[in-house]
């Protein structure tokens, strides 16, 4: 398994290309957290606090939203169509090229 | 004025721990918390979450945690002060510190050791327009008294368990309590759920989904909210409006008592202590940094443990100490308890 780009624009708007491991079970979230960018992540991953909202805006096939995800971004702020928690989305060789953006802290 | 050894900001995990590694050294512990309850972000956010990396629990849940570290460090009788947020520190002359809640409680310790994890929860405010100028006015964010409810009208907005509760609690207490959500769906508790379901065939509780509320109306006094549900804007006369979206860890007033801070968190010496660049004052858990820094409860357990030697050194720096083992030394509680091992039976072979 290799590693794959992913452009990250943080809360500055500055585009941060970054290499993304397909082999330690990361997720956008975690990936965010190891470039250092501002991501919370406070729940550490349980999708029970929306701190690591982003937005997607490539159109790649990302894992279906499952309800606890669904239901925690019904409750976030600046939300959008194309809003997803970050650490729901695990890194996968298929999301080549994936092109996010960090949503506002809040 | 609290009068304490050590005065730990915050009540987590490590915050709890230090507590009983504090006790062994026969020093007393009194803590400060913004929330409510004991337990941070294990008892706050996921208390029903199991934790697998616990040495010695395979599998244990974040609530039950919580409950035996308040169980362990019973005998050390700690005290504490909930629900107030640690405002001011002041140095006094000893080279003990005074800190202040935003209540006004006052705590003098000669140890400070903050473990404040992320930072102390605030409330998550939603993005309406005159939110701020009906606080206090109409719009709370934390129930604090119920009965500041009864006979009044409420609208409650969120979809978790806090909005749930106390759309259920305020039911029996308020004029009138209506309960707006963006889903149909709610995340909370099932029995909370279905408990709202039940109010609702009642018409004890009005259930306006998927809808949100867009702006508030008033003069001094919240009077109304305007709710936006599908494609239809309803008008709800209230008295009072309670957005429970959950809280937000900030960092907050301890960011600016002189601690040398980076990254949004305290810096220590590892090497050493945890000890901040102020002498006297302690970061451990979550809420510090140092190179190579891991945020785990394990970590703050060990950050906790070291940290309570040096606080001894530092309040009694004449004294001869020696670190002892619990299995050799059991435990005596401030309380006059005392565990310790069984003897062992000494039995001869004729």
């Amino acid at each position: 398994m290799s590693d794959i780009n992913i452009k990250i624009t943080d809360r500055e708007g500055k585009v941060h290309e970054v290499l993304a491991p397909t082999d330690m079970g990361m997720n956008l979230m975690e990936l965010c957290k190891a470039y250092e960018l501002p991501v919370e992540g406070t729940c550490g991953g349980m999708a029970m606090c929306a701190s690591c909202q982003i937005y997607v805006h490539t159109d790649h096939t990302l894992p279906e939203m499952s309800m606890d995800e669904d239901l925690m971004l019904a409750e976030a702020f600046h939300v959008k169509n194309n809003s997803r928690l970050g650490c729901q989305i695990q890194i996968t060789e298929e999301l080549e090229g994936l092109e996010i953006e960090i949503a506002p802290e809040v | 004025m609290i009068k304490t050894d050590i005065l730990i900001i915050g009540a987590g995990p490590t915050g709890l721990f230090a507590v009983f590694e504090a006790g062994l050294l026969k020093l007393k512990c009194h803590l400060i918390d913004a929330l409510p309850q004991p337990g941070g972000q294990c008892a706050e956010i996921y208390p029903k979450k199991p934790i697998y990396d616990i040495p010695g629990f395979p599998e244990v849940l974040a609530g039950d945690l919580v409950d035996n570290l308040m169980e362990q460090i019973k005998p050390f009788d700690p005290g504490f002060t909930l629900g107030e947020r640690a405002e001011t520190i002041e140095k006094q002359e000893d080279g003990s510190f005074i800190v202040t809640t935003n209540k006004g409680t006052k705590h003098h310790a000669p140890v400070v050791a903050i473990a404040g994890g992320l930072g102390s929860f605030e409330p998550r405010k939603p993005l309406l327009e005159n939110l701020d100028k009906f606080e206090d006015k109409g719009v709370a964010y934390i129930i604090r008294d119920p009965e500041v409810y009864r006979n009044k009208k409420v609208v409650i907005a969120g979809g978790g368990d806090s909005a749930l509760d106390w759309s259920i609690f305020l039911a029996d207490v308020a004029a009138e309590v209506t309960l707006i959500h963006r889903r149909n769906e709610f995340r909370g508790a099932l029995d909370s759920v279905e408990k709202v379901e039940e109010l609702k065939k009642l018409g004890r509780i009005n259930l306006i989904t998927p809808a949100e509320i867009t702006s508030l109306q008033g003069g001094d006094h919240l009077e109304g909210v305007t709710i936006s549900r599908e494609d239809e804007e309803i008008f709800l006369e209230t008295d009072y409006f309670i957005p429970l979206f959950g809280l937000s860890p900030k960092l907050g007033p301890i960011g600016n008592w002189g601690l040398e801070i980076e990254k949004n968190a305290i810096k220590v010496d590892n090497t050493l202590d945890y000890q901040t660049n102020i002498p006297g004052i302690y970061a451990i858990g979550d809420v510090n940094t140092y190179p190579g820094k891991l945020k785990l409860i394990l970590c703050g357990f060990h950050e906790a443990t070291l940290m309570c030697q040096s606080a001894y050194k530092r309040i009694y720096p004449d004294k001869r100490y020696v670190m002892k083992y619990t299995t050799v030394s059991g435990i005596d509680g401030f309380d006059g308890s005392r565990k310790e091992a069984e003897k062992a039976v000494i039995k001869s072979i004729n």
